[in-house]
């Protein structure tokens, strides 16, 4: 992946900071387009781009979101320093959040995050530690899906 | 059908960037909960929600929507205001409820 390095970047996310939530994602998503990623990937990004931004604002002190294109794949990858999630396959099912009420008032915190973070990603890690932070490094690939759209998602394992 | 002809036969109320009006509306999306619009509202689709905080402006940004009708008489909030003027994302006001807005666009805008 390395040699076909065409971009990368990390941006810094605030914890608890709703006013700007949104932003990161929306530079990464202007990033791509300049780079003249599909559309569809882009789309697919921004979605799960935004629902890592919103993560790290809802539950975290502060948080990183890096950017890395290649020719075959964009990956996101998020740390933050958060609570951590104590148990990971809890957290993936839809529907289930530990969201305070003020955030699910503003239309968060519906437990939808991280399962369209896993919809819209074709191979996803996570790795937490209860009370440091939570890392999650997604993968939407490119040429793959682009050349024989029938395939199913490349695993990377 | 441009947002700018939704406006007039809807009797939206502009809200925020009156100068933006000129997108077209290529379908619809609804929902408050901003995660369901994120993954579901697709580019061009007018959004009926009646979240008012300036989170709406960022997923109407990040989806490339037309605009944003609010429902009920519900009037953006100062700083969502701000924000969608400063990006020229369209708020619209109406005073209908959901289903009865959602209603007059499908008649409108149907294939």
């Amino acid at each position: 992946m390395q040699e076909s390095l065409k971009f990368e970047k990390s941006f810094a996310v605030e914890g608890g900071s709703f006013q700007n939530a949104g932003n990161v994602s929306g530079q990464i998503k202007s990033v791509l387009k300049d780079l003249g990623v599909p559309k569809d990937i882009v789309r697919r990004v921004a979605i799960i781009c935004y629902e890592s931004e919103i993560n790290i604002v809802s539950y975290a002190k502060k948080g990183t979101i890096t950017l890395a294109v290649t020719d075959d794949a964009v990956k996101i990858e998020t740390k933050d320093e958060g609570p951590g999630i104590p148990d990971i396959d809890l957290a993936m099912k839809e529907g289930y959040s530990t969201a305070t009420a003020a955030v699910r008032e503003m239309g968060f915190g519906a437990g939808m995050g991280l399962a369209n973070m896993k919809k819209y990603s074709d191979h996803l890690i996570i790795t937490s530690e209860v009370g440091v932070g939570t890392c999650v490094t997604m993968m939407v690939m490119n040429v793959q899906k682009l050349l024989h759209p029938d395939l199913p998602p490349v695993n990377l394992r | 059908m441009e947002l700018e002809t939704l406006v007039r036969e809807l009797n939206l109320k502009v809200s925020c960037a009156a100068g933006s009006l000129k997108r077209e509306v290529k379908g619809g999306y609804v929902g408050d909960l901003l995660s369901d619009v994120m993954a579901n509202s697709k580019e061009g689709d007018i959004w009926i929600t009646r979240q008012v905080h300036q989170n709406i402006v960022a997923v109407a940004s990040l989806k490339d929507v037309a605009g944003i009708i609010l429902i009920q008489g519900s009037e953006p909030a100062h700083d969502t205001a701000a924000k969608a003027n400063a990006e020229g994302i369209p708020i619209l006001v109406t005073d209908l409820p959901a289903f009865e807005i959602v209603g007059k666009i499908y008649q409108l805008i149907k294939p």
